[in-house]
């Protein structure tokens, strides 16, 4: 039983990234709801200024592992952590780590679209203001919006509601609104799976515009819009145990030409079972 | 928002990679023949050590080919496209192997006499084979099927001037005892010409399927 999980978790890393061009690093993390290891000895390196998929099967952790990232599973009674996620060379688990400064530096989009019940403009300038922003509220506004691919639909009506727009728009609003303060890491958990294609195709050319400014990591059931938009993909699987485990992490374009784990194989060619 | 623009850039860049490689492999056919009327051994060697970067260029195209297949999903004209490139970049790689092999007779027919009625054929073969890898490279960065098509005949006239060399080549006086030796040197470089212009039509065909779906040769054959 021991050789079987050793051999299952066995990670085949190729090109990782150089220690100093990470944004954020997990090592050796497992993750726990009470008693059930949910997530297994994961050590993950995510590169800056890149966009890194995860994908794998429903159940595998994927989303567990993103959500730890930025500190959200605290807000799961019984979920627990341990190994160390660095960020800036520092563990985010650490006692004297405020989660609140952390989920405002690596912030998050969720797959369903969830403007506030304000305005497209109080969408956008609430978390800053909350933040304690001195700038113009105004041009903080119109950046995000730009930045977020939003601006020229909603200029004139930044005083509709955020719930008006479209799905699609929707989502690019509260990406607007993850921008506004100021992330250096982006956390996007199947951003389009409710989005039409069009949509979807909007929020993968807007990740390449965004990755310049910030590191952006998204989990996607979808693994040809993994193929199609990310620069590194980890691959995770769900051992006999029901917990999820790293089996591949790579740069994308050898992952999906050539991967190194016939696992990883059998599963981007659709090979399940 | 205009989607699948960084695809398009890449799709973009991946047409200029193989515009390029046709553009080497051209210049090193025509300075193949350069070099062989002129008896020049020391840039005869120099082309066929570079023979290993066309080769480097070839696999880089079809490297990049691939992985926009495996991660862009590509459909309809874009996977004709990328389909053709990989055959494309293969025909115009072997276009680089001919001018590495006329380099290499110049290397082997040290002091041979050259005589101007076959370099004379020698030089109109290189041309019309250059004209129509010139036209073929225009027609595939425009997608032009028509400027495709009408490359295709054109190869019956280097044919041509094939069997001109090879009566020319008969004529060679034989009594010398290396006279046979010498007329295989000048078929091979005729045969390496002529086999440019059949890569051209090859290359006219994948040019044709990738902006119409059509494919001429089998069509012809069915």
């Amino acid at each position: 039983m021991a050789v079987s999980i050793a051999a299952q978790m066995v990670t085949r890393r190729v090109d990782a990234p150089a220690a100093e061009d990470l944004a954020l690093e997990m090592r050796g993390v497992n993750i726990y709801y009470g008693d059930f290891r949910a997530v297994a000895d994961v050590t993950l390196p995510i590169a800056r200024h890149e966009i890194t998929a995860l994908i794998g099967p429903s159940g595998c952790g994927k989303s567990t592992v993103l959500r730890a990232f930025n500190r959200m599973n605290d807000l799961i009674p019984t979920a627990r952590l341990d190994g160390q996620v660095l960020y800036h060379g520092h563990n985010i688990y650490a006692p004297d780590v405020d989660a609140v400064e952390v989920r405002r530096r690596i912030g998050m989009v969720f797959q369903k679209p969830n403007p506030f019940p304000k305005s497209i403009r109080d969408n956008v300038a609430w978390g800053a203001r909350i933040n304690g922003y001195k700038g113009s509220l105004d041009e903080l506004v119109e950046a995000s919006l730009r930045q977020a691919a939003l601006w020229d639909e909603v200029k004139d009506k930044l005083g509709d509601s955020g719930l008006s727009l479209s799905g699609g728009q929707q989502q690019r609003l509260c990406i607007a609104r993850t921008i506004a303060v100021r992330p250096e890491i982006i956390l996007m958990d199947e951003p389009c799976s409710a989005l039409d294609p069009i949509a979807t195709l909007k929020i993968e050319e807007l990740m390449q515009q965004l990755k310049s400014l910030y590191t952006i990591v998204i989990v996607t059931h979808n693994m040809q819009q993994a193929a199609r938009a990310s620069d590194f993909t980890a691959f995770f699987n769900m051992g006999e145990a029901r917990y999820g485990y790293l089996v591949e992490y790579g740069p994308t374009n050898d992952l999906f030409t050539n991967p190194k784990d016939p696992r990883t194989e059998d599963y981007i060619t659709g090979r399940f079972g | 928002m205009i989607t699948r623009e960084h695809y398009d850039h890449d799709l973009r860049r991946l047409v200029s990679d193989v515009l390029s490689l046709g553009e080497v492999v051209g210049s090193a056919v025509q300075e193949s023949v350069r070099q062989f009327r002129r008896e020049d051994r020391a840039g005869a060697a120099r082309l066929v050590a570079g023979d290993a970067r066309i080769n480097a260029h070839r696999l880089r195209v079809e490297s990049e080919a691939v992985t926009l297949i495996a991660t862009q999903q590509p459909v309809a004209r874009d996977m004709r496209l990328l389909a053709a490139i990989l055959d494309i970049a293969g025909e115009l790689e072997r276009v680089g192997d001919y001018a590495k092999g006329i380099a290499k007779i110049t290397l082997a027919a040290d002091g041979m006499a050259r005589p101007p009625e076959i370099l004379a054929l020698m030089d109109a073969m290189c041309a019309r084979s250059i004209e129509m890898l010139d036209d073929v490279l225009d027609a595939f960065a425009d997608g032009d099927a028509r400027l495709a098509r009408s490359i295709i005949p054109r190869d019956d006239a280097v044919d041509a001037l094939y069997k001109q060399v090879f009566a020319a080549v008969l004529k060679l006086p034989s009594g010398d005892p290396q006279a046979i030796e010498h007329a295989n040197y000048v078929l091979c470089v005729a045969h390496n010409l002529e086999r440019t212009a059949d890569r051209c039509t090859n290359v006219a065909e994948r040019v044709i399927f990738a902006a119409t779906g059509e494919r001429p040769a089998f069509e012809a054959v069915s």
